[in-house]
């Protein structure tokens, strides 16, 4: 026998788990990893990785984590940009887990990029 | 983690391409590649541009790839999931002579004038995992009516909506839930006519198939609203997809206590069943449904008594669409006032229709009420294929009539199709064009009804077949004016005299293609003569001597060996023995054949 609440959890653990299930809007954040060869032979799939955990922990709403090909500058590898509506895009460099859980909690939540992890 | 859904449609009509071996390689492909963690394959109900399918959409892009084929798997798994890199050659053609494409199903004409109510799930979670349905608000509404509501308030609530019968009548469902509640009975039934029988029709398969519980919570709301605890559907055995759903459905509610005893701990209790039906025409009737539902042969009877008095089993019962229930838990949660916003002033919200016909997007579209049939036809429905010249639109199905080109722009609702000689009926919408003949469509549809007519009453048992005579006639070029008459003054006697709606809808088509299209009716009988070249009795094919080369092309195919000359010389065709297939016009090269 089901209760109200439980009914209401199903509802909200089904609810992070399909959020995704809309295309992104012009109000969503988007980060986008390169997953070209170059970026994944550079250790792209565990950023990406560590950037959808992270979103998902923090229950973000509006951001979308999603990949694309090569940028053209294999050698900064793993690559990932960051769009922030109204703002200019960020574009990061040498990317890993670690540094993508840092770029979600400055950059996504408080509104402050990374600064060093920034292409020069 | 999840980062990535792919959507698979599951349909009828994408399942017959496959769609479901295509699911199965994508797992394999992923689960190859390392991805199976990460991405999450569903199959969902119909997307809506059935023309395009397979349908497969990918999200967080929301690139949605059309006529997706086995082939294709592993260039999506390593190009978009592996590398995110677009297929750009599977994504949706916008225009055929730019090659426009684009990415996601909501950019496209097809959807942009649709609002989805009833289809709200469709193609968007997995049907057969009752989660997905509980996750966008799915249950919210039962749980909202049974302790929050009074069954008078829930019954005010869909009276004030203005919420109409979608299985094309158009009867206030307030009213019928009304009377039920008001009959004093202990035991009262809760009813889905799930029996779609119109040829071309495919909405409310599609919603069983696509999203089941949305129709398992409107009936239990309606089932607290009357005050029944027993709900059969009736759906026919030829919808397998929808009912293997629907019981997976019944079941998973069943377990999460959402059917069953004492749901949510208010003491309400509701139990569902299906009841197959073996697909007859007039068991989409509501008496004869409730007689099959008997265990007895599904013929109906004259009302009143009304089952909202007297139905099922002799119990006060109330009868829904499967489009209508869909519409119910919408309503609940968003309020009558929010229903009633769309629409036209006696016909609230949207209505689903399956186009289908001389149409490029062939689908399932829903559209607020009031919407044109011209933006259903050229703006969704991406116009007339090959350039040709619309003729009709045919709504209702065998009950209802043909729409003109001269009524293209009436807003569709109840009233405004009644007016002009057609009606909703449960939403099929089949458009033909020029190439169609007015009299071979009447036809059509009355060798269907004359087919399914349960024999109960004379004149449609009999009347019918006689109307058909007339027709056959007719499109054989045998038939009198007179005989146009008599088949007019039969008509009405038939829809006068019979028992149930099949008899009283079933000479329809045969008035309305005769109030629009008169002249074709004329050109059969006075001039011997098909305008648009389809009756076969009043055809023949000409060679035109000047034009033909004398190549043999079409002796050597004519499978009757009609056609005689010789090589380098105009060629002949017996008409005697001709049997019209037109295999002869087709092969030739020279444009040097004609039918007349």
């Amino acid at each position: 026998m089901k209760s109200l609440q439980e009914l209401n959890a199903i509802r909200e653990r089904m609810q992070n788990q399909s959020k995704d299930r809309k295309v992104a809007d012009a109000q969503s954040i988007r980060i986008v990893v390169g997953m070209a060869t170059c970026g994944i032979a550079a250790g792209a799939r565990p950023v990406m990785n560590a950037f959808v955990e992270e979103v998902a922990k923090r229950n973000l709403q509006n951001v979308v984590v999603s990949q694309t090909g090569c940028i053209g500058m294999c050698k900064l590898e793993p690559i990932v940009e960051v769009f922030v509506p109204g703002q200019e895009k960020v574009t990061y460099c040498y990317m890993t887990p670690e540094k993508a859980v840092k770029v979600v909690v400055d950059h996504i939540v408080n509104n402050k990029p990374v600064t060093e992890y920034i292409v020069k | 983690m999840i980062r990535s859904h792919i959507l698979v449609c599951g349909g009828t009509g994408c399942t017959s391409n496959k769609s479901a071996e295509i699911v199965a390689a994508l797992k394999k492909e992923l689960a190859a590649q390392g991805l199976d963690q990460e991405v999450q394959v569903i199959m969902t109900g119909c997307f809506g541009l059935c023309a395009n399918g397979p349908i497969m959409v990918v999200y967080p892009e929301g690139a949605c790839y059309n006529h997706v084929q086995l082939s294709d798997v592993k260039e999506i798994v390593t190009e978009h999931i592996l590398k995110g890199r677009i297929v750009n050659r599977l994504l949706h053609v916008e225009d055929e002579k730019t090659e426009q494409r684009v990415m996601s199903l909501s950019e496209t004409d097809f959807m942009k004038k649709q609002v989805r109510i009833a289809l709200k799930n469709c193609g968007v979670i997995d049907p057969e995992n009752i989660d997905e349905y509980i996750g966008r608000d799915g249950y919210q509404a039962l749980a909202k009516v049974l302790t929050e509501m009074t069954p008078e308030e829930v019954i005010d609530v869909v009276l004030k909506s203005g919420l109409r019968g979608r299985g094309g009548a158009g009867f206030p469902t307030g009213m019928k839930w009304k009377f039920a509640r008001a009959s004093q009975n202990p035991v009262k039934y809760v009813c889905c006519n799930a029996d779609e029988g119109d040829p071309g029709a495919f909405m409310d398969r599609s919603v069983l198939e696509g999203d089941p519980h949305s129709v398992i919570e409107a009936m239990a709301i309606a089932a607290y609203a009357i005050g029944s605890s027993q709900g059969y559907v009736y759906i026919r055995a030829e919808y397998p997809i929808a009912v293997k759903r629907l019981q997976i459905a019944i079941d998973q509610a069943k377990k999460y206590g959402l059917l069953g005893k004492n749901i949510f701990g208010t003491g309400f209790n509701f139990n569902l069943e299906i009841r197959l039906g073996a697909g007859a025409f007039v068991c989409g009737e509501e008496t004869a449904l409730m007689t099959s539902i008997e265990g007895k042969r599904g013929e109906p009877h004259p009302r009143p008594p009304f089952p909202a008095v007297k139905g099922l089993f002799e119990k006060p019962t109330i009868l829904n669409n499967v489009e209508t229930y869909a519409n119910i838990t919408k309503i609940i949660l968003n309020g009558a006032d929010w229903f009633a916003s769309m629409g036209t002033e006696k016909s609230k919200g949207t209505k689903v229709f399956a186009l289908g016909g001389k149409i490029n997007n062939t689908g399932l579209v829903e559209i607020p009420m009031g919407t044109t049939l011209r933006e259903v036809i050229y703006e969704i429905g991406g116009g007339i294929p090959n350039g040709k010249k619309f003729k009709a639109a045919q709504t209702g199905g065998p009950s209802g009539g043909c729409i003109p080109v001269e009524h293209l722009d009436v807003p569709i609702d109840y009233d405004n199709l009644i007016a002009i000689g057609s009606m909703m009926g449960s939403g099929g919408l089949i458009v033909m064009d020029e190439d169609n003949c007015m009299v071979d469509i009447a036809k059509f549809f009355l060798e269907f009804t004359v087919d399914e007519s349960c024999g109960k009453c004379t004149p449609c048992r009999i009347g019918n077949k006689r109307l058909l005579e007339y027709l056959d006639k007719i499109t054989s070029g045998k038939a009198t004016m007179q005989d146009l008459d008599d088949m007019e003054k039969l008509c009405y006697y038939i829809k006068d005299n019979s028992l149930c709606g099949l008899g009283q809808t079933a000479p329809n088509p045969v008035l309305s293609t005769l109030r629009y299209f008169r002249d074709e009716y004329e050109a059969h009988i006075k001039e011997h003569r098909c305008p648009a070249g389809v009756c076969k009795a009043l055809l023949h094919f000409e060679i035109d001597a000047s034009k033909c080369k004398g190549c043999t092309l079409c002796a050597r195919n004519c499978p009757v060996n009609a056609i005689s000359g010789n090589v380098r010389e105009a060629h002949k065709i017996d008409t005697a023995k001709c049997v019209k297939c037109g295999l002869c016009m087709a092969n030739c090269r020279f444009d040097a054949i004609s039918k007349k």
